[in-house]
């Protein structure tokens, strides 16, 4: 089995300080995991130490229940049956797109089936002659993915692939990768600072912070159950507003939000608390007498992006504006003032 | 994908203390290589001082002390002095005529004005020895300052191009002058290349041997020569290289520290407003005077002697057969060849080494090569005469000891060349083909290698042919019986047999315009508009 075990990874360059500290996580086989994090997080060094281009200062990698890396092991990354698929593709300038797939393969396999059932698997078999010069962005990263995926590795690893690509041709590329990972079979580790990429592609995402991990989760875990108001802030935009415990819910800037207590810990009646909430938690309403009791903000922008829109509030009593995502057949106007309510419970934070 | 053999495949893994600081082997072995081929490199320099430390201390220190070395010094100094100088105040005047002004055929101009790095000094020396009666400090002094402004041109016109003009524009507006805002503005920008340059233009004439003995000008090199060609004094000759040595090393060490702070500069200029084309009115007649006298000086007259010479047919004088030219030809080219395969050879391991690993070891050997530039070639070659007799005296007078005086000489252009074309190689096509299944070494020779071929064989050609002009070290290391084509050139106008040597000048002219145009195109590139087109 090609599980990914990394245990207590402590890593850094050459002179400089820890620049992850103490990361153990699981991936198992055939999953695709996604490793999201700000830049300067760590991430990008993470894949460097599961490829082996860096050896960690502490900790060990498991790679399919081989020790690769560890306090007495370092098994070069040419030996670790590992595919690596970089940001900008990196295909090999100077070779065809089917010399490029061929790279990785025993010279004796360079001339076989396999090339050509790997640039089918990515549907770039009409450009097998073609150099990497000639083709797009969207068409370079297909290639690059053939290329690691030909020798058959355990894992395949993907720095940020689709960052440098259209935001168009971005959704696309990433379905496209995943079902082709998906058919290969290989466990696939995915690093990148897009959330949406992350929540949308992966079965199982780690955050990042800081060179430490905050939270491992499905996607949906992940978005309804934030370790932390950092999580809940990076992946997906929460509003954290301060406010007092009654009990069952908090008093705060938006009213009583009916909550419930992140951890176990139940705080006490009229303790500080933090509540959380998506964007899209709170509903907007024209005021007047049909509007429901709520608070009344002011509208400071609007973004509309036709399926929603992201309308930005002043709320009384909170220092900092914050934002509600209402669908795009709703028309709000800017400086009008609005009512706003809150349709689910948040999560309070001690 | 079971791996039943894991234990077994375990033992072939590197075990040991676990540190961060590790390096693979292959580095271990690259950073060997590098300084061994720096420890070559260094050959010239440690034999020359061995050389001077062997002779008696007395004898040394009066040769050092006499009056005879203090003119020297004066004329070489003074000549290096005047030739920079001149190239500075004509090549910054030239760079901004053809990048800032409205003169007319500013392109046609730029081209004609970096021409004469395609005629090797001694080449125009010929055509005005064998034509006028120049000759010492004035002759010497006119044919280094033609031949060598294009050296501060070329850099300045690019360092113009990059420059922020809109600074100067600002200068104006707030109540400067044409010339002060040009001063207050924009020659900050461009002074480090215009310095760079300069400095190349005084560690060329430094180092020049064919025009100062063709215009008998007792400079260094030519007295080094003297003394040991024909008064014999090793040891006279010895002492003064090490003295010409220390000049061009410390020429380097400042020309080096001008390019840092030239590349420095460049990176912070990040706005560009389009040039509007200073109008010259009345002056555009002084400045197509200027540049036309220019190209007389440097162009016209020796290829007006060459014109006449190779008509000319004078009874009873030497004559040059194709035989004769063909064979040298021959050997130069053999000779020039071998040179680049070994200035390539040391130049690979050193440039590996500081494009991929880098530290203070890749400094260090960097700087050594860096030598080649420092040293003139009448001191490789004095050293290497040395060296050869008391260390390896079966190389004695072979072609593989002028081989490997050249590789030496011009170790610094194709280490120049091997780096740069390494360092366009990203890192991160290393890191894929590692991942598929290839070692340091093989990743190094199926990726970084191919691609950087093109590069590294146009920097290996241009060091053959640079190699193909080279005179100093050639007079004293070539094997006896072997002309190359720039000896015989020296020879027949030693012997005032002008238009047998004619021939030989147009090969050699031929030679060096290669890398001119190679280096012109690189300065023209940067006026073509940019297209936007992206991939």
């Amino acid at each position: 089995m090609s599980d990914v075990l990394l245990r207590e990874i402590v890593a850094g360059y050459e002179g400089s300080e820890d620049v992850l500290s103490g990361i153990t996580m699981t991936i198992p086989h055939g999953d695709l995991a996604a490793i999201l994090g700000p830049s300067g997080s760590g991430k990008s060094t993470l894949l460097r130490v599961i490829a082996g281009l860096v050896r960690p200062r502490a900790g060990a990698v498991m790679l399919g229940g081989r020790a690769v890396s560890g306090p007495r092991v370092h098994v070069p990354t040419e030996k670790r049956r590992i595919g690596l698929v970089p940001q900008d593709a990196a295909l090999f300038p100077h070779l065809s797109v089917r010399a490029n797939v061929a790279f990785g393969l025993p010279r004796t396999e360079r001339n076989s089936a396999r090339v050509a059932q790997m640039l089918d698997l990515v549907d770039m078999s009409d450009f097998a002659d073609r150099s990497p010069g000639e083709l797009s962005g969207g068409q370079r990263h297909r290639v690059a993915l053939a290329r690691a995926l030909a020798p058959d590795p355990d894992v395949v690893l993907l720095d940020e692939p689709f960052s440098a690509l259209d935001a168009s041709l971005r959704t696309e590329i990433r379905a496209h990768v995943r079902r082709v990972l998906r058919y290969a079979g290989a466990t696939a580790i995915l690093v990148t600072h897009d959330q949406d990429e992350a929540l949308s592609i992966a079965d199982q995402v780690a955050v990042v912070n800081n060179g430490r991990l905050m939270q491992v989760g499905t996607p949906a875990e992940l978005y309804t159950e934030p370790a932390s108001r950092w999580v809940a802030q990076f992946v997906g935009g929460a509003i954290v507003l301060a406010g007092r415990w009654n009990g069952k819910a908090v008093e705060c800037p938006l009213g009583t939000v009916p909550a419930r207590v992140h951890g176990t810990e139940t705080p006490a009646k009229g303790a500080a608390v933090d509540v959380v909430l998506r964007p899209e938690q709170m509903a907007l309403h024209p005021r007047g007498k049909r509007a429901p009791t709520g608070v009344t903000a002011l509208v400071r922008d609007v973004e509309y992006f036709g399926h929603d829109c992201l309308v930005t509030l002043d709320l009384p009593g909170h220092p900092e504006p914050v934002q509600s995502r209402v669908l795009g057949n709703q028309q709000w106007a800017r400086d009008s003032e609005v009512v706003v309510t809150v349709t689910s419970e948040g999560i309070a934070f001690t | 994908m079971l791996r039943s053999a894991t234990h077994t495949e375990d033992a072939e893994y590197t075990f040991g203390s676990h540190r961060a600081t590790r390096r693979p082997v292959s580095h271990y072995v690259l950073a060997l290589g590098a300084l061994f081929a720096a420890a070559l490199a260094a050959i010239p320099l440690v034999y020359l001082l061995v050389r001077v430390s062997a002779a008696n201390p007395t004898v040394v220190s009066e040769l050092v002390a006499r009056g005879r070395t203090l003119e020297l010094l004066f004329n070489t100094v003074g000549l290096v002095v005047s030739v920079a100088a001149a190239s500075l105040v004509i090549g910054v005047t030239i760079a901004w005529l053809v990048t800032r002004s409205d003169l007319a055929g500013r392109r046609a101009w730029l081209v004609i004005s970096s021409l004469p790095l395609a005629i090797p000094s001694y080449v125009a020396a010929f055509g005005w020895v064998a034509t006028t009666p120049l000759r010492g400090f004035w002759g010497a002094w006119l044919v280094l300052t033609v031949c060598n402004i294009p050296l501060v041109t070329l850099p300045t016109v690019a360092a113009l191009r990059q420059s922020n003009s809109g600074a100067e524009d600002v200068a104006r507006t707030l109540g400067k002058s044409r010339i002060a805002a040009f001063m207050a503005a924009t020659w900050p920008q461009v002074r480090p290349a215009a310095l760079a340059g300069t400095l190349l233009v005084s560690l060329y004439v430094l180092s020049d041997f064919g025009a100062v003995a063709l215009m008998r000008f007792d400079a260094f090199t030519w007295a080094i020569h003297t003394a040991y060609s024909s008064l014999f004094d090793r040891t006279l000759a010895a002492t003064l290289s090490v003295l010409l040595a220390v000049l061009g090393i410390a020429l380097v060490y400042a020309e080096r520290r001008a390019r840092g702070a030239h590349t420095r500069f460049g990176s912070t200029v990040t706005t560009r407003t389009p040039v509007v084309p200073t109008p010259l009115g009345r002056g555009a007649i002084l400045a197509h005077t200027g540049l036309a006298s220019i190209a007389v000086l440097s162009l016209g007259v020796p290829l007006a002697t060459l014109v006449r010479y190779l008509g000319l047919r004078v009874e009873g004088a030497i004559a040059v057969t194709a035989a004769d030219l063909a064979a040298d030809l021959g050997a130069t080219v053999m000779l020039a060849g071998a040179g680049a395969a070994i200035a390539l050879t040391l130049s690979f391991p050193i440039g590996l080494f500081a494009a991929r690993v880098g530290g203070a070891l890749a400094r260090l050997a960097e700087s050594v090569s860096y030598l080649g530039l420092a040293l003139p070639g009448i001191v490789v070659g004095l050293a290497l005469v040395f060296f050869s007799l008391a260390v390896v005296p079966a190389l004695y007078q072979t072609g593989l000891m002028l081989a490997f005086a050249y590789g030496i000489l011009f170790l610094p252009k194709a280490l120049g060349a091997v780096r740069s074309s390494i360092e366009q190689v990203e890192p991160g096509l290393e890191d894929v083909g590692r991942t598929l299944g290839e070692t340091q070494w093989g990743v190094w020779r199926r990726v970084t290698a191919r691609i950087a071929w093109p590069g590294i064989g146009a920097g290996a050609l241009l060091v053959a042919l640079t190699a193909m002009k080279e005179l100093p070290a050639t007079l004293l290391l070539r094997p006896t019986g072997t002309d190359t084509l720039a000896t015989s050139l020296w020879r027949l106008t030693e012997a005032s047999a002008y238009s047998a040597a004619a021939p030989y000048a147009v090969l050699l002219i031929v030679a060096a315009t290669i890398p001119t145009l190679l280096l012109t195109r690189e300065a023209m590139a940067h006026t073509a508009p940019r297209k936007g087109a992206r991939l």
